[in-house]
């Protein structure tokens, strides 16, 4: 079971290329429904979300890919991009991206150290045109980063992260790049362990949204940066109510063609609706510890990039 | 004055997304028969006018990319089948038989059918040809998709039953469920229906079809299927669960359908 041992004992990294099945099965269990969603147990009116939570992603995680595709006509691409512009990480940088599913972030995050990394041995080359063998030598030895950079994907659904896996094997990239099944609310990781943390468009389904910045917080080292992208609230009325309709007139449709599944995505639509705005999220992650937060509106406030430090 | 009507729009929003969350919280924990749904009838889901040609667009493109999957036929039927369901309810409601089902509203699943029963009846009864074109082409009554999109209750049970007696409808015509055999029901669904869908699948279906069942259809299959639908008894007029008994060839000819005059066999079904 993912319990939290006492912060004096050493954390084992759940780093594998798979999960533990055993381990993992047992706390999935408790949250897997048979498919049909009507044997789904009653929630309380402010309930705990993760049950219907969990079974809308399980229904969507073969076609997740598609519908960001469909319903953001391409968009949430240049939103993740731009996500990994503002972080900028060096190589040796170390990345957590919670509610990380089919591994979007994860795979940019990988490539931009990469670039970053080719950069700087073209500079090095660049600036000693003719090394001597001993320098030769010496880039031989040193070719292995003290630190190499490391990626863990964590999801709470099962579905989502084989599918990231499958994306991971088709494209090639193993190296450096793990799948932790845990809870953004209960992270299974020891305190101060990363660099860098990311959450996008995953922290409007957790249901305590405080607990999962105060576990940011924990897990972040000093200096580490928390970055998160999500829905919210666009100022511009002409903009606003072309964004309503299309929420709510073509994403539920879109769902049901693509995926099969009206409500799950009538449910996406009003999760947004329901998240706070720039502002309030802002206060939150102050509250929850975090320093010099601020935030960047994308495509007119229908997405917001906050970033915060643990000082 | 009209940011504050903007604003009111999006309170207006938020309070109705608010509402309906609130209802599917509730409601998603409940059995689809259960008395508390949001909706008129259990699974109903609510759309605009605007919602409603989408997703006859996107159904239909996503039926003709890959036409096993049902449920988007399930639902370009539902979206456009708006006045072709009145009337068919119509037709229902001023025949005897017809106006039996519509009150006692009999279901086609394998809760309510004795397959058992059915298969032990004698060979050429309508019950055993039934059971034996299930077997044949490994279907079951129950993988029908649920009616979402119409908006009154009572049409949607005649879509319901539209949808489950489409199996029947095999059966009385010996088609197999391989694409040739669908596209020939199709034919003669639409001239009995005058459904939307049922015209836009006997339009398109027989674009996937290869050259020689292409001919078939053309010669053969085709103008007997159309032939039999304009003459045929209106088939959503007859309460099938109380002729099991009945032989096929005597329920064919009670309802005025000739014998398929190819025999097609239930080939290997592409698994889907």
């Amino acid at each position: 079971m993912f319990q939290r041992r006492s912060r004096g004992q050493k954390y084992t990294f759940w780093l594998r290329d798979g999960f533990r099945d055993g381990e993992s099965e047992e706390r999935i269990k408790s949250y897997h429904r048979p498919h049909r969603r009507s044997s789904m147990q009653k929630s309380e009116y402010t309930c705990d979300h993760r049950p219907r939570v969990y079974k809308v992603f399980e229904n969507v995680a073969q076609k997740y890919d598609i519908m960001n595709d469909a319903m953001s006509l391409g968009i949430h691409r240049v939103w993740k991009d731009a996500l990994l512009h503002v972080m900028h990480p060096q190589p040796g940088a170390q990345l957590l991206d919670v509610a990380g599913g089919t591994g979007d972030i994860a795979f940019r995050f990988l490539e931009y150290i990469r670039l970053q990394e080719e950069r700087q041995k073209r500079r090095a080359a660049r600036s000693s045109q003719t090394p001597s063998w001993q320098d030769i030598s010496n880039n031989y030895s040193t070719e292995d980063e003290s630190r190499e950079s490391r990626a863990v994907v964590c999801d709470i659904n099962k579905e989502m992260l084989k599918v990231g896996k499958q994306k991971a094997d088709s494209l090639g990239v193993s190296a450096g790049l793990s799948w932790v099944v845990g809870d953004a609310e209960e992270l299974p990781f020891d305190d101060d362990q990363f660099d860098i943390y990311t959450i996008a468009f995953g922290i409007r389904n957790v249901t305590h949204i405080d607990q999962a910045l105060q576990e940011a917080l924990r897990v972040l080292k000093p200096g580490g940066r928390f970055m998160c992208l999500e829905f919210s609230k666009v100022n511009n009325p002409i903009l606003s109510s072309i964004y309503d309709a299309y929420s709510f007139q073509m994403i539920p449709v879109i769902g049901e063609v693509i995926a099969g599944d009206w409500k799950s995505y009538q449910y996406l639509v009003e999760s947004i609706r329901k998240f706070p705005n720039q502002e309030e999220f802002k206060g939150m992650i102050e509250d929850a510890g975090f320093y010099c937060v601020k935030y960047y509106n994308l495509t007119g406030g229908v997405v917001a990039l906050h970033s915060g430090f643990k000082l | 004055m009209w940011l504050r009507i903007q604003r009111l729009n999006q309170q207006r929003f938020v309070l109705t997304a608010k509402a309906v969350c609130v209802h599917q919280l509730h409601t998603s924990s409940t059995e689809p028969a259960s008395s508390s749904y949001n909706g008129l009838y259990p699974g109903h889901i609510h759309t605009t006018p605007i919602q409603k040609a989408l997703l006859a667009v996107g159904s239909g493109v996503a039926a003709l990319r890959d036409p096993y999957r049902h449920d988007m036929v399930a639902v370009l039927g539902e979206a456009t089948g708006h006045f072709a369901l009145i009337n068919l309810r119509d037709r229902m409601r001023n025949d005897p038989e017809g106006y039996t089902i519509l009150t006692e509203r009999p279901r086609i699943r394998l809760s309510t059918i004795d397959v058992a029963k059915m298969a032990s009846l004698p060979e050429g009864s309508f019950g055993r040809e039934y059971v034996r074109f299930l077997e044949d082409n490994h279907v079951t009554p129950d993988s029908r998709a649920d009616v979402k999109f119409v908006d009154d209750e009572e049409l949607a049970y005649v879509m319901l039953r539209y949808r489950e007696v489409h199996d029947l409808m095999h059966t009385l015509l010996g088609m197999p469920t391989n694409m040739l055999g669908e596209v020939a029901v199709k034919w003669f669904e639409a001239a009995q229906t005058g459904l939307p869908m049922c015209a836009f699948g006997a339009a398109l279906g027989p674009l996937r079809l290869n050259a020689r069942r292409l001919q078939t259809l053309v010669t053969s299959l085709g103008p007997w299927a159309l032939r039999n639908g304009l003459r045929a008894r209106f088939v959503l007029n007859i309460f099938y669960e109380r002729r099991w008994e009945q032989s096929l060839e005597d329920l064919r000819q009670e309802l005025n359908i000739e014998p398929p005059p190819v025999i097609l066999s239930a080939a290997k079904k592409m698994s889907t």
